[in-house]
């Protein structure tokens, strides 16, 4: 088996790490600072928005990478079952870290709230000025980011069990050893 | 390697690797409840300042958890550019700005009589022509109660009704007032202060301290005022047995034409507090009249545009940013969750509180 179809295309490998680290980061940034009413909550606001938004057009590059170069297949004798659970789970992320920020910017746009990423730089809205809308989008965004926490943890998980007990090469696809 | 461990050793192997995946995930999921709080209970939250908004007053769906009461207006700021050389805010450059407004009294329920505190409220949202907004929430009163949102929450918790009674414990708020000597100034100012006959006649304070930024990004920390032109009748509190006076009053004063305020910018000196809203500054403090603000009309806050404006006094144009005052991100974030429970609220979400649509006493 040669590296090239054993392993992710590097640039697949430096944007699965650089957005795993920059999502889980909003994760945390996200609880912590709507639990706040310290300063923190301005300054982690202040994060919060211009990295969600450069997350949004990470992972637009990155659909665009992965539908060019499909990834190395799964282990042959993978149960189906798992197959599914791990085509399904990397769809599901796919579409949750597209969708996390483009909800953040709708319902702020719906809220009447400039979409301020600075002091200065301003977006503009995406969604018509809606009370009701921002109600909506506001809890969707916090019920999507729970369902990507979740998602993160079973894909952690998964990703360990395939790296320390199956030892099947599906980490080491992603970290760019093949070990077998 | 590994197909040629016997069964028992890759058990054993593998018990290790599952209770290290295991450790794994439950130390990611602890994280992450610390932060969210949800395993650090005392953390003073958003939600908490807004519940006890709720214990003290009940729910009323649909309005803001504080100053519940009130109308919106809308106008204009005309800017005679007097602070542009101290913000780079495009609200200062000379011209016209558009404003959308809110009059209201402090308290949790929107069916208070006007006369039961003596304090009025002016909310902005100022629209610039770049898209870029300001937006404040200011007070007639010369200082705020307390300086940081601990002392607030306290107050707000001696503050809540004994069931018994349905009335503050007076031993609780002796308790708290006796633990907060910052709130003497305060209560000093409320002693001699009456519910005034008029929105129009109040002088509105941002009692909060700001920072504007120059061209070349020089700091100055202001607070600013909007100071009435009307002085008429400021006085007493409308006739006996009317509770909704201020109201009919704007209605009739905007009948005979446009109210008008100034726009006071005061600028600190060096050392002067600018984290604690229990503090005036000296009086003789550079004050810089910044432009007119013109009011012309009213709507009731039941379909007016003010209504499901949040005005969160961080919202702030390039020119202007937050002092250090621990007030200020304390606002941000109550207001927001005060925001998302009453707009879910119009949005008729599962589990929020249905909407009052008769007045409650
Ligand atoms: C990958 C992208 C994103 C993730 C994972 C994320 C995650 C989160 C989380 C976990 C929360 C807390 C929800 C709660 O517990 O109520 C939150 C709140 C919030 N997010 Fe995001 N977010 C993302 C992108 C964005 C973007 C792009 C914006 C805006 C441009 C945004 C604006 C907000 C705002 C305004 C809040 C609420 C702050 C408050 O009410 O105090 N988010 N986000
Ligand atoms: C930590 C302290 C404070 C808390 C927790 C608090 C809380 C609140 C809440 C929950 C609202 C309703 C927001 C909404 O749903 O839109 C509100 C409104 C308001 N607050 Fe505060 N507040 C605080 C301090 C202050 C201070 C220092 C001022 C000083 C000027 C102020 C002025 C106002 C005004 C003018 C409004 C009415 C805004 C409107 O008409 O929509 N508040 N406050």
């Amino acid at each position: 088996m040669t590296p090239a179809t054993g392993t992710f295309t590097l640039p697949a490998r430096v944007l699965h790490w650089l957005m795993a680290l920059l999502i889980v980061a909003m994760l945390f940034i996200g609880v912590g600072m709507v639990e706040s009413v310290s300063e923190r909550h301005e300054w982690l606001l202040a994060i919060h928005k211009p990295l969600g938004i450069a997350i949004l057009l990470l992972a637009i590059v990155r659909l665009a990478v992965r539908l060019r170069h499909p990834p190395p297949p799964l282990p042959a004798d993978l149960p189906a079952l798992q197959k599914l659970a791990a085509l399904a789970s990397h769809w599901l992320l796919y579409f949750l870290m597209l969708a996390m920020p483009l909800i953040g910017w709708a319902m702020l746009s719906a809220g009447g709230y400039p979409v301020m990423l600075g002091t200065s730089l301003r977006l503009p809205p995406i969604f018509p000025t809606s009370a009701v809308a921002f109600a909506v989008l506001r809890h969707l965004h916090e019920w999507f980011a729970m369902l990507l926490f979740l998602t993160f943890l079973a894909h952690m998980g998964a990703a360990l069990y395939h790296g320390l007990i199956r030892r099947d090469g599906v980490l080491s696809s992603m970290v760019g050893r093949r070990s077998t | 390697m590994q197909e040629e461990l016997s069964v028992p050793a890759r058990r054993k192997g593998n018990a290790g690797s599952w209770a290290l995946i295991g450790a794994v995930v439950a130390v990611t999921v602890a994280a992450f409840g610390y932060v969210g709080g949800w395993l650090a209970p005392h953390r003073l939250t958003p939600e908490k300042l807004i519940d006890q908004f709720q214990h003290n007053a009940g729910t009323f769906a649909g309005y803001r958890r504080n100053h519940a009461k009130g109308v919106c207006v809308a106008g204009y700021f005309d800017s005679n550019g007097q602070a542009l050389a101290y913000s780079t805010a495009q609200v200062f450059a000379p011209g016209r700005t558009p404003v959308v407004g809110r009059f209201a009294i402090p308290g949790s329920n929107p069916y208070a009589p006007d006369g039961s505190v003596p304090i009025r409220s002016m909310a902005l949202r100022f629209a610039q022509p770049n898209g870029q907004q300001w937006r404040t929430g200011m007070n007639s009163m010369p200082v705020f109660p307390v300086a940081t949102p601990q002392a607030f929450y306290a107050q707000l918790q001696a503050q809540q009704p004994d069931p018994a009674t349905g009335k503050p414990d007076p031993a609780k708020v002796a308790a708290f007032f006796a633990a907060h000597p910052e709130t003497a100034a305060f209560r000093a100012w409320a002693k001699t202060a009456r519910p005034s006959a008029s929105f129009a006649t109040e002088s509105y304070e941002s009692l909060n301290a700001f920072v504007f930024v120059d061209a070349y990004g020089k700091r100055q920390p202001v607070r600013w005022r909007m100071l009435p032109q009307a002085t008429d009748g400021g006085g007493g509190a409308g006739k006996a047995g009317d509770v909704d006076y201020l109201a009919a009053d704007l209605a009739a004063r905007l009948a005979h034409g446009p109210l008008r305020w100034q726009l006071q910018i005061t600028l600190a000196n060096p050392g002067d507090p600018t984290n604690d809203a229990t503090k005036t500054w000296p009086s003789d403090r550079r004050t810089i009249d910044a432009g007119t603000l013109v009011i012309d009309a009213t709507t009731p806050q039941q379909n007016g545009e003010c209504r499901d404006i949040n005005y969160d006094p961080l919202v702030l144009p390039a020119g202007i940013v937050a002092s250090d005052d621990p007030l200020l991100p304390a606002r941000s974030a109550a207001y927001a969750d005060s925001y998302l429970r009453r707009t879910s609220e119009e949005a008729h979400l599962p589990g929020t509180a249905a909407a009052h649509t008769e007045k409650q006493p």
